[in-house]
């Protein structure tokens, strides 16, 4: 099988791992040094495929040979898709050469378990390793690793890589049971915590002044949505866990889609990919606008509103606390108005410093008025109190079902 | 009135910009226009005004150098106005009253031209034409961009590229990397060297496989990477074709029966795995 065969193979089989990030590494660049590279600011997105995803890292398995039996994945054992392994060589090559020709920010490399999972890891960092030292390749390496992996396999793929990360998969231990029976909940936090020490570690370093150090700089993990019973409430509360107990630089919510080996045990159809919409939206209100899951999802309503994005759905709830002055309400609450993003809520705290706000001036900060008006009053503008109160108020809010997909 | 020349970018119009602060000619007076300098409608020479002296908050130069990047001929009398505000006393507070409708609009311009370089930035694709002796390569790439930006979104590639050699042509100017020299040189009128790159047949095999065909979502993807920029994206001519054939794999994926689980192999590593004690 020659390596576009193997690319084909192997790049199908990495697709369904939804991180793409390449942001958030130390900073560096090629000059002083043999090879290419250069991290440390935004990501950029070099492409993006039809399916509207962006294209950032060479996204590939080592092999999607595989002793496990994750129902929902297409490389488990029990499936008939073709299989390959790159050599490190070529995946190595494959990694510069996109690099050079620009089309690249660097390589995110995972693999199906061979052997076992310390077998499996040494092969993912020795590829990392000769990127770094022989090829002085300084890129962004985002590494997958193994909880069974030993711990210090797991500390050399964190100082060969800018981010490494553990799929958690689903969010309750009996999911895995049935689905991904040789998963455990418990093992990959505790590898998680193992791998959040060494990452504070890191930081202790370079604050200590030790700016060169090569580390990574976070985690991040995976939920898949839709191929169990979970409910929102249930992915929210483990994700809002692994932030906090964690650091989990980024929780990713990838709607299980339809594979070509289907599994007897897994639902036929997908879920919307609405819902991972909203859970990404939910998920941005929890680490950006100072929201807690009860509030989001309360106890009678454990999903996502898949009408609504999850704050205007919050606000109607409360309707008691709007409408809000702009020129008087906190910094907190104008983050809890619907229609008002961080960046706007800085600015209008600005602006209304030196001036009475008008609705024109929201316009001009590019803020969606019909959104915002039932919730805010302005120089020039107060709500009728019965339409923050009608029924009618959620109607007009919503968006036209034959939208939905369109998001 | 008077007809100003800004000149072809930020530093010539600081240089224009200056002169007529010292002047004192407030921005109603002043047309932007390339150029001789003339007085309009025969008036002499608008009578001289107080010079407006002062500096500026760093911002505001690093705003101004953004805007001078964009295309729209506006963005000159734009910035001078708003440079006239910024010297008025009170007038830095200005730079923080980001619904005034002068600096809304600049910041527009600037937003413009910083996505316009990040876009740069993601979507020039090399293509290698050869390496020298010593095995230091030597890669080519042709880019059309919308705003002024070449020189803005230079220093990018030389820091990511710094040891191979490298040029990137535009009809907006070019620039050069070579043996670590950076060089400059004007624009052209289209790609100079039209010889592919064997990689880039690879690529299209990596765009093709890593797409989700169950996902299609064609309008987000265009909003992200409009058509504007496909005709000098390798992998591109894939997209209508991926687009087009996502139904039917999607139905064939449906179609296909389930696959039964196989039973645990014989395999030490997976049995050690089952027997494993829950670390809680």
């Amino acid at each position: 099988m020659n390596v576009d065969e193997k690319l084909a193979i192997l790049a199908d089989a990495a697709k369904y791992d939804a991180s793409c990030a390449s942001s958030g590494a130390t900073r560096r660049d090629s000059r002083g040094g043999r090879g290419v590279g250069s991290a440390g600011g935004a990501g950029i997105c070099h492409s993006y495929a039809p399916d509207g995803r962006c294209i950032s890292l060479l996204k590939i398995l080592l092999t999607n040979r595989c002793l496990y039996d994750c129902h929902y994945c297409i490389n488990r054992r029990s499936s008939n898709v073709r299989r390959a392994g790159f050599t490190a060589e070529e995946a190595i090559d494959l990694t510069l050469d996109f690099y050079k020709r620009n089309y690249i920010e660097g390589l995110f490399l995972s693999s199906g378990i061979v052997r076992s999972a310390d077998h499996t890891m040494e092969q993912v960092v020795r590829v990392a390793r000769t990127l770094r030292e022989e090829h002085d390749f300084r890129g962004y390496i985002h590494l997958k690793t193994i909880p069974e992996a030993s711990s210090e396999l797991i500390a050399q793929a964190a100082r060969y890589a800018d981010r490494i990360s553990i799929n958690l998969e689903l969010p309750s231990q009996r999911g895995l049971d049935r689905l991904a029976p040789e998963k455990n909940l418990n093992r990959t936090q505790a590898a998680m915590g193992r791998i959040r020490d060494r990452l504070d570690e890191a930081t202790e370093r370079r604050k200590g002044g030790d700016r060169k150090l090569r580390h990574a700089t976070g985690q991040s993990t995976q939920v898949i949505v839709g191929a169990d019973a979970s409910t929102d409430a249930d992915f929210l509360g483990r994700a809002d866990e692994l932030y906090r107990g964690y650091k989990l630089r980024r929780v990713y919510y990838s709607a299980f889609s339809p594979i070509p080996e289907p599994s007897s045990l897994l639902p036929l159809a997908a879920p919307p990919l609405v819902r991972e919409h909203r859970l990404y939206q939910a998920d941005w209100l929890l680490r950006h606008y100072g929201f807690r899951v009860p509030e989001i999802l309360p106890p009678d309503a454990p999903n996502l509103d898949l009408a609504l994005d999850p704050k205007l759905a919050w606000a109607l709830r409360n309707r008691h606390e709007f409408p809000l002055n702009v020129q008087t309400a906190s910094r907190g609450q104008l983050l809890r108005v619907p229609g008002l993003g961080v960046r706007n809520v800085e600015r209008l705290l600005s602006i209304r410093r030196q001036t009475w706000v008008r609705l024109e001036d929201l316009a001009r900060l590019r803020v969606s008025l019909p959104k915002v008006r039932p919730f805010l009053i302005t120089v020039d503008h107060h709500p009728a109190r019965e339409l923050l109160d009608s029924d009618r108020l959620r109607a007009r809010l919503v968006r036209q079902p034959e939208q939905l997909d369109l998001f | 009135m008077r007809r100003v020349d800004p000149g072809d970018g930020f530093e010539s119009w600081r240089e224009a910009a200056r002169g007529l602060l010292a002047e004192g000619v407030p921005p109603g007076e002043v047309i932007w226009e390339a150029g001789p300098q003339t007085s309009l409608f025969d008036s002499p020479a608008s009578s001289p005004g107080k010079p407006l002296r002062g500096t500026v908050p760093p911002a505001f130069l690093e705003l101004a150098r953004l805007v001078a990047c964009h295309r729209d001929p506006r963005r000159w009398s734009i910035l001078y106005r708003l440079l006239w505000r910024i010297l008025q006393p009170d007038g830095r507070r200005l730079l923080e009253l980001a619904s005034d409708p002068d600096l809304a609009q600049a910041r527009t311009m600037e937003k413009n031209v910083r996505r316009e370089i990040h876009k740069m930035h993601a979507f020039v694709r090399f293509r290698k034409t050869g390496e020298d002796e010593s095995g230091r390569e030597r890669f080519v790439a042709w880019f059309e961009p919308e705003h002024f930006i070449v020189e803005a979104a230079a220093p990018f590639f030389r820091k990511r590229f710094a040891n191979m050699d490298w040029s990137i042509f535009t009809p907006h100017g070019c620039v050069h990397w070579l043996g670590g020299v950076a060089k400059s040189s004007p624009g052209v009128e289209s790609d100079p060297c039209d010889d592919r790159d064997a990689m880039e047949a690879v690529w299209r095999t990596y765009y093709r496989s890593i797409f989700n065909p169950a996902r299609l979502k064609l309008k987000a993807m265009s909003a992200e990477m409009p058509k504007r920029y496909w005709k000098n994206l390798p992998e591109a001519e894939l997209i209508e074709e991926l687009g087009r054939a996502s139904g039917s794999r999607v139905d064939s994926m449906l179609a296909t029966p389930g696959r039964v689980p196989r039973g645990l192999p014989r395999n030490a590593y997976l049995e050690s795995l089952h027997r494993l004690a829950d670390p809680e």
